[in-house]
């Protein structure tokens, strides 16, 4: 089966709701046929919005959308065939979980033995079977969930919308939902359009994430390149946790930088910086900073220990370094542990590859 | 559950016990709380409706007057004319009454009953004041001898009809039925049943404002519950303002604006729809108090109407559209089932307020458009018979009870939502 790569297509997408502000700048993005993509960033940063002009509930101010190489964006929402997942699941409070999910179906006069077969399959997916007669208040938040899963997927939709879907969920049953929405889609391969505001949920579940900010996709890649490989400071900062250090480039070649930091100088590698004099943000993973390091590093440095917080699977040590108060390192909660006391020095060290020089924040 | 294995608290008290205890101090708060409410409503409600339906039944006073003919007429099996005993009774009591001098209130009153019972009354009347009747005598043959009627065995039978105290005559009256002489029920003539109409106009005026305020109601009440923050807040004082002007001062704007030389004439005269010599009389009939009661009640409809609509999440709307459902059908299916709960609530406000309403209809209905209000306070005011009044005022009240019972079997009175 050959699968289209511009399935859904964004070209050239303004979006303004006032005149004065462009929530949504110049997006251009383009979504396989299959693929499970992520639409990631803090609330106001346009992702909602995106995901509304697709479903037709807002219209472009400008650029066009495309499904499957039509234009869409003059097709009333009921007529695009866009199944979504809403943020509060938007379940008919009237009617029991059977004629919700075979609401859509009756829209679009499916024969009545169709219909039972379609949502038995649909409950089946989720599994929901027996509930059929339940009203929706007599379900608990995850199986409501499900119930509106399954209704966004009855009907073969080509395309299935999720906006914050698992948002109101506690942890325990959002990590299991986000485990189970992504084998649905393994399983029956529709194209998914996920929003989320929360990174660690993203990062499971999608093929390919988009992060937005400021209205603009700042990244689109996957969840490894997107959190090994930040290409600019929000990126960074917005997805794992991360240790900053702003200075200046001193010196430059192909592979390192020099970045001066008040009195002391690290190696970094350059990413978004090309020449001397530059200001830049070094961003660096705690897990990727080591203690008394066995290897030789190309960074190492003295720091005091400013805070032991003990996390049950990992121990965060906040270390006093460069002349940062705020260095945090991760260290993990393996049988040779290492003592570790208040204002004691240690030593660190890291790579310069993974500290990577970005864009001054 | 046997007394051996009751809960116990920790302090071996039985729990129950425990339990009461501790939420006695609560429930005594909640009812001095509650009081002054119970008490006032006691008062000004439950106390005059009890009030009102025993006057409406009231029909003690010709038991009273006459205590020794009912007492005498128990026997009596009201085929044949009475016997001795009855007479003698009857006299006795009138004898009594004319010392008190209370006779003429009896004549008057049995003349209601039966025509011609006033003459025969006071013929009795003028005898026993001239002493001419021999009281160790037959009386009975004396009276028939005063006045041929006391012969009559319809009068004894009128006088008969008027011993139980109680009478549902003035619910019957309020139906255009009555008393026959024999003691059925019987139908007033039909040119003269004025209330059967009077109710059913009020039914039909109640039903029709109440269709009009809520085919006015439910598009007002949408656009509030979506509108935003700075325009809903200026509709909703729109909506409110007619609540913090007076009735009266409405109800007059209205004949301002509808009468044969107003407003509302005169540009229909303007733009050419009516002829200046044929103006359409739109007050003092059925379209004034249509117009003016449909805009007076339409808020009672839009506040509860609004309420339901503001908990709609719209997300179900697009909800309804995203799954393939065209405007309409979403509508239809989705946002105008989970409405209910307030279009229950608005109608059945509108419709019992409608139902009972007064000052509009009495200023701008006319003779076709005054409701059945009107008639309770004609016979409060003029008539004087408060009796009367307050047996149509708690039929009424029985009907919009009845009603509202309807209502609930059909709706269910907790899917009811005011806000």
């Amino acid at each position: 089966m050959s699968k289209n790569p511009e399935f859904v297509k964004f070209d050239k997408v303004d979006k303004s709701y006032d005149g004065k502000v462009l929530v949504v700048k110049d997006l251009q993005l383009d979504i396989a046929e299959g693929e499970f993509i992520t639409m990631l960033g803090p609330s106001g940063s346009g992702k909602t919005t995106c995901l509304m002009m697709l479903a037709g509930f807002e219209t472009p101010t400008n650029g066009e959308i495309l499904l499957d190489g039509n234009i869409i964006s003059n097709i009333p929402p009921h007529k695009r065939g866009i199944g979504m997942v809403f943020q509060n699941y938007a379940l008919f409070p009237h009617m029991t979980v059977y004629e919700n999910l075979a609401f859509p179906l009756r829209v679009r006069k499916v024969e009545k033995d169709e219909i039972d077969k379609k949502v038995d399959k649909a409950l089946s997916m989720v599994s929901l079977n027996g509930f059929e007669s339940r009203m929706p208040a007599q379900l608990s938040g995850g199986q409501q969930q499900r119930v509106a899963v399954a209704r966004a997927l009855v009907f073969d939709p080509a395309v299935v919308l999720m906006d914050e879907p698992l948002g109101a969920l506690d942890k325990n049953l959002r990590e299991s939902m986000q485990y189970e929405i992504k084998h649905i889609h393994e399983s029956i391969g529709v194209t998914v359009v996920y929003v989320t505001h929360d990174q660690s949920e993203a990062l499971t579940m999608s093929n390919r994430i988009a992060v937005f900010n400021d209205g603009k996709v700042q990244q689109l890649s996957d969840p490894a390149e997107l959190y090994e490989k930040p290409v600019n400071s929000f990126v960074a900062e917005f997805i794992g946790e991360n240790n900053t250090f702003n200075g200046e480039v001193s010196d430059i070649d192909k592979d390192t930088c020099k970045v001066k930091l008040g009195n002391a100088e690290i190696l970094a590698n350059p990413i978004s910086v090309k020449s001397k004099g530059e200001k830049t943000t070094v961003s660096l993973r705690p897990e990727r900073a080591l203690i008394n390091p066995a290897d030789k590093m190309d960074n190492m440095f003295t720091g005091k220990i400013e805070e032991v917080i003990y996390h049950g699977d990992h121990t965060r040590v906040r270390l006093n370094l460069l002349g940062s108060s705020e260095f945090i390192l991760k260290v993990p909660n393996s049988t040779s542990n290492l003592e570790l006391k208040v204002s004691e020095d240690i030593n660190i060290g890291w790579n310069s590859v993974d500290a990577r020089a970005l864009d001054p924040k | 559950m046997s007394s051996e294995n009751k809960i116990l608290t920790t302090d071996g008290i039985p729990l129950e016990v425990s339990l009461k205890k501790a939420e006695r101090k609560n429930k005594i708060k909640a009812f001095v709380l509650v009081a002054p409410l119970l008490l006032f409503l006691v008062i000004t409600y439950i106390f005059p409706i009890g009030e009102m339906f025993t006057r409406s039944i009231d029909d003690k006073m010709i038991t009273n007057m006459l205590p020794k003919t009912f007492k005498e007429m128990e026997k009596w099996d009201g085929k044949e004319l009475p016997s001795e005993e009855v007479f003698a009774g009857f006299y006795y009591d009138y004898k009594a009454l004319v010392e008190k001098q209370e006779h003429g209130k009896l004549g008057q009153r049995l003349n209601k009953e039966k025509n011609g019972f006033n003459s025969t009354t006071k013929r009795l009347f003028r005898n026993i004041k001239r002493k001419k009747i021999d009281e160790s005598a037959s009386i009975k043959e004396q009276m028939m001898k005063v006045h041929k009627n006391w012969g009559k065995v319809e009068y004894w039978q009128a006088i008969k009809r008027t011993a139980p105290p109680y009478t549902l005559a003035k619910y019957l009256k309020g139906m255009d039925m009555y008393y026959a002489p024999d003691g059925s029920i019987a139908q007033v003539d039909e040119d003269r049943r004025i209330h059967r109409i009077l109710w059913l106009r009020t039914l039909e005026i109640a039903f029709f404002v109440t269709l009009f305020c809520f085919l006015m109601g439910y598009p007002i009440a949408h656009l509030l519950a979506t509108l935003p923050m700075k325009y809903s807040n200026l509709l909703m004082i729109c909506v409110l303002l007619p609540f913090w002007t007076s009735l009266l001062v409405r109800t007059a704007s209205w004949m301002i604006l509808l009468q044969q030389q107003g407003v509302v004439n005169d540009f229909f005269v303007m733009i050419g729809l009516v002829a200046d010599d044929n103006r359409p009389e739109m007050m003092y009939n059925k379209v004034g108090t249509y117009v003016a009661m449909t805009q007076i009640l339409l808020p009672f409809m839009v506040l509860p109407l609004y309420s339901v609509m503001k908990t709609i999440s719209p997300s179900l709307m697009r909800a309804g559209k995203s799954l393939g459902g065209t405007p309409f059908v979403a509508f239809w299916k989705v946002y105008f089932p989970l409405t209910i709960p307030g279009i229950g609530a608005g109608c059945l406000l509108v419709f019992i307020l409608a139902i009972g309403y007064y000052i509009t209809p009495a200023l701008v209905g006319g003779a076709s458009g005054t409701l059945i209000s009107n008639q309770i306070a004609f016979h409060m005011k003029q008539t004087l018979d408060w009796s009367f009044a307050s047996a149509m005022g708690l039929m009424l009240l029985t009907g919009v009870l009845v009603i509202y019972w309807i209502y609930n079997k059909l709706v269910g009175v907790d899917n009811i939502k005011l806000g």
